[in-house]
C-alpha cells in the first residue's frame, strides 16, 4: 500500500474543497483584514502612535496575518472533517487501508494549505496599507507552518467530537476568538500589569503572534526558543490526542 | 482452505446494551455469490460494518481472504469493496473526483485511477455526468456511482448492502447483469437485499440472519428444495365462464385449483405432484392455457416461514422461562 498516494488524495480533496468554494473561504479574510487596517490601522492607529518602536499599523500587521492563519487553519479542518462525518463520506477513508496518521496528516495538511494561502492573501492586502519589513524570513515561515499545523489539529479534534454544526462554532467563538484578541495581536503584553502579563503567558497564541512578529520586526515579548518550544509542545500533544481518538474510532465508528 | 470471508463467534453489543450479533459463524467461499438476508434490524448491516471496520466488534474473529481484521486490518481492507446502504459520498464533489480520490486511498496511482474511473463510469452509464456534482444525480445514478466507487481498487470481494433499494425494475435488472459479470470474473459477492427475488436469481449460497443469529446457512438450491408447495397462475386462452371453471375445479381429483376470474386459475402443487398431471386434467376439460407463471416468490415463502419459526421458538422459550419463574 502506497501511503503517499493516499496522503496526496486526501490533501488534493481538501484543497479542491476550499478552492471550489473560494468565495466563502478566501475572500472573507481579505475583506475582514482590510476593515481591520482601515479601522485599527488608519483611523484609531494614527492616534495611538508608536508601539514597540514601530508605528501602530506596522505593529499589528504580523498579528493580523497570524489571526487569519489561525482562524482559517482551524475552521477548514473543523468544517471539512465534520461535514465528511455528517455526509458519512469519511467512511470512504475508514473502509480503505489508509493508516490513521495519513488521515490526520491529510486533513491537517489541507487546513495548513488554506491557512497559509489566506495568510499570503492577507499579506498582499496589507501591502496596500503599509510597507512590510522582513527581519528573518525563516522565523516567519517556521512560525506560520507550525501555527497552522497546531490549529488544524485543534480543528480536527473539535470535528471528531462535534455532533452538530453548532459544535464546530462553539470553540472558535468562545475560546479561539478571545484567545486571539488577548494574544497580543493589537498590543504588546508588556503594556499589561504584571498579573495580566502572567496570565497572558498561559495563552499559546501570545507565543505564536510574538514569534511571527519577531520574523517581521525583530521584536518580541517572549523568547523565541520558548515560543517554538510551546508551539511544538502543542503540536505533539494535539497530534497524540487526534491519533488516539481516530484509532479508537471516537465519533466515527459505532 | 482459505475462505473469502470467515466469521467465527462474532458478537456486537451496542452502547445501551442492544445485542445486535449474538456470536455468529459464517463462511463465504472465494468466487461465491452469497446472499445475507434478514428482516430489518436482524444484524445484516452490523455484520457488514464489522467486516469493513465501520463498527467495532465486541467479540469474535473475522478473516478476509485469510487476513484477520484484528492483526492485518489494512491488508484485509484492501480485498473489500463496499457499496453501503446509505449514500455516503460528498454531495458537492464531481463524480470524477470522488472516484479518483477513492482509488487514491487504496494507493492506486492517478493515471490508472482516471483510466478505471472512465471504464466504470461508462459501464454504469454515468460517463456523461462525470464532471457534475454528485447531488445532481438521480437515486439510481447515485447507487451506480457507489458501485463504481467500490470497484476503483478492483477488490476481490464486493459487499453490497441493499444495492437496488429504490431502483426501478429496468435499472435493477441491468445492475443484476453487471453484478453477474463481475462474479463471473471471479469477484466474490456478498449481497443483502429486501428483494428476495434478487437473491434467488443471483446467489448460489445464502444465510438468513434474525435477531443477531444465523437461522439458516445453506445453498440456494437446498433451501428452495425445502419448499413443499408452489403456486402457479394459469391464464386461460378462451374465456370460460366462472361457473364452468368452478365445475371443473369441483370435479378435479388430487390437485387443488382455485378460480380467480373467467381467465385465471391458481394451482397449488406439492412435491409429489407435477405439472403434467395438471395439463392432462386441463386437456380433458378442454381448457386451453395461454401462459403460466409462478405466483409468489419462492424464497419469500421460505424466508417468512424461517423467520416465523424462529420467532415462535423464541416466544415459547420465553413463555417456558416465565412458567419456570412462576
Amino acid at each position: 500500500m502506497n501511503n503517499s498516494i493516499a496522503l496526496k488524495s486526501i490533501l488534493t480533496k481538501e484543497i479542491q474543497r476550499f478552492m471550489r468554494i473560494w468565495v466563502q473561504t478566501l475572500v472573507p479574510p481579505a475583506i475582514t483584514i482590510s476593515l481591520y487596517f482601515v479601522i485599527f490601522g488608519s483611523l484609531i492607529g494614527s492616534r495611538i502612535g508608536e508601539m514597540g518602536g514601530f508605528d501602530y499599523m506596522s505593529f499589528i500587521v504580523p498579528g493580523l496575518i497570524m489571526m487569519s492563519v489561525i482562524t482559517n487553519s482551524y475552521s477548514n479542518v473543523a468544517s471539512s472533517f465534520f461535514s465528511a462525518k455528517w455526509q458519512r463520506n469519511v467512511e470512504e477513508m475508514l473502509v480503505a487501508p489508509v493508516p490513521n496518521w495519513v488521515i490526520v496528516a491529510g486533513y491537517v495538511g489541507g487546513g495548513m494549505c488554506r491557512g497559509i494561502l489566506v495568510g499570503l492573501i492577507v499579506t498582499l492586502v496589507s501591502l496596500l496599507f503599509v510597507d512590510i519589513q522582513l527581519h528573518n524570513i525563516w522565523v516567519i515561515i517556521a512560525t506560520v507552518v507550525l501555527t497552522s499545523a497546531t490549529f488544524a489539529l485543534g480543528g480536527l479534534i473539535n470535528a471528531i467530537f462535534a455532533g452538530s454544526f453548532d459544535d464546530i462554532s462553539i470553540i472558535p467563538t468562545f475560546i479561539l476568538t478571545p484567545l486571539t484578541y488577548l494574544g497580543g495581536v493589537f498590543y504588546s503584553i508588556s503594556l499589561l500589569p504584571d498579573f495580566w502579563q502572567g496570565v497572558s503567558q498561559a495563552n499559546p497564541i501570545v507565543y505564536m503572534v510574538n514569534a511571527f512578529r519577531y520574523g517581521f520586526l525583530g521584536i518580541s515579548d517572549v523568547s523565541l526558543v520558548t515560543a517554538f518550544a510551546v508551539i511544538i509542545f502543542f503540536i505533539v500533544t494535539l497530534f497524540t490526542i487526534a491519533m488516539t481518538l481516530i484509532s479508537k474510532g471516537i465519533g466515527l465508528r459505532s | 482452505m482459505t475462505y473469502a470471508l470467515e466469521i467465527s463467534a462474532l458478537a456486537k453489543t451496542y452502547k445501551g446494551g442492544f445485542q445486535a450479533l449474538k456470536g455468529i459463524d459464517l463462511t463465504v467461499e472465494k468466487g461465491d455469490f452469497f446472499a445475507l438476508l434478514g428482516p430489518n434490524g436482524a444484524g445484516k448491516s452490523t455484520t457488514i460494518g464489522v467486516i469493513t471496520s465501520l463498527v467495532n466488534k465486541t467479540d469474535g474473529q473475522v478473516k478476509v481472504f485469510g487476513y484477520d481484521i484484528d492483526t492485518d486490518l489494512e491488508k484485509a481492507k484492501s480485498f473489500i469493496g463496499l457499496v453501503p446502504q446509505e449514500f455516503n459520498f460528498s454531495q458537492f464533489e464531481p463524480l470524477m473526483h470522488i472516484l479518483v480520490n477513492q482509488a487514491g486511498y487504496y494507493g492506486v496511482p492517478k493515471p490508472l485511477a482516471i483510466e478505471r474511473a472512465e471504464k466504470y463510469l461508462k459501464q454504469l452509464e454515468l460517463w456523461d455526468k462525470r464532471d457534475e456534482p454528485a447531488r445532481a444525480l438521480s437515486g439510481g445514478m447515485k447507487r451506480r456511482l457507489m458501485i463504481a466507487r467500490a470497484l476503483m481498487h478492483e477488490p476481490q470481494m464486493l459487499i453490497l448492502d441493499e444495492p437496488t433499494a429504490g431502483v426501478d425494475i429496468e435499472l435493477r435488472r441491468s445492475m443484476w447483469g453487471f453484478l453477474r459479470e463481475l462474479n463471473m470474473q471471479g469477484i466474490t459477492i456478498i449481497l443483502t437485499t429486501h428483494y428476495l427475488e434478487e437473491a434467488e436469481m443471483l446467489c448460489r449460497n445464502i444465510a438468513i440472519i434474525d435477531g443477531g443469529e444465523i437461522v439458516e446457512d445453506t445453498s440456494m438450491k437446498k433451501l428452495l428444495a425445502q419448499l413443499d408447495v408452489e403456486t402457479f397462475v394459469f391464464d386461460i386462452k378462451v374465456a370460460a365462464t366462472v361457473a364452468e371453471l368452478e365445475q371443473f375445479v369441483e370435479q378435479s381429483q388430487e390437485i387443488t385449483y382455485r378460480v380467480i376470474d373467467d381467465h385465471t386459475l391458481e394451482i397449488d402443487l406439492n412435491k409429489s405432484q407435477n405439472l403434467n398431471q395438471v395439463f392432462e386434467q386441463l386437456n380433458v376439460a378442454n381448457i386451453e392455457v395461454q401462459s403460466m407463471r409462478n405466483k409468489s416468490n419462492r424464497l419469500e415463502a421460505l424466508f417468512v416461514s424461517l423467520i416465523n419459526k424462529k420467532s415462535s421458538a423464541t416466544k415459547s422459550k420465553s413463555q417456558s422461562a416465565a412458567v419456570g419463574a412462576n
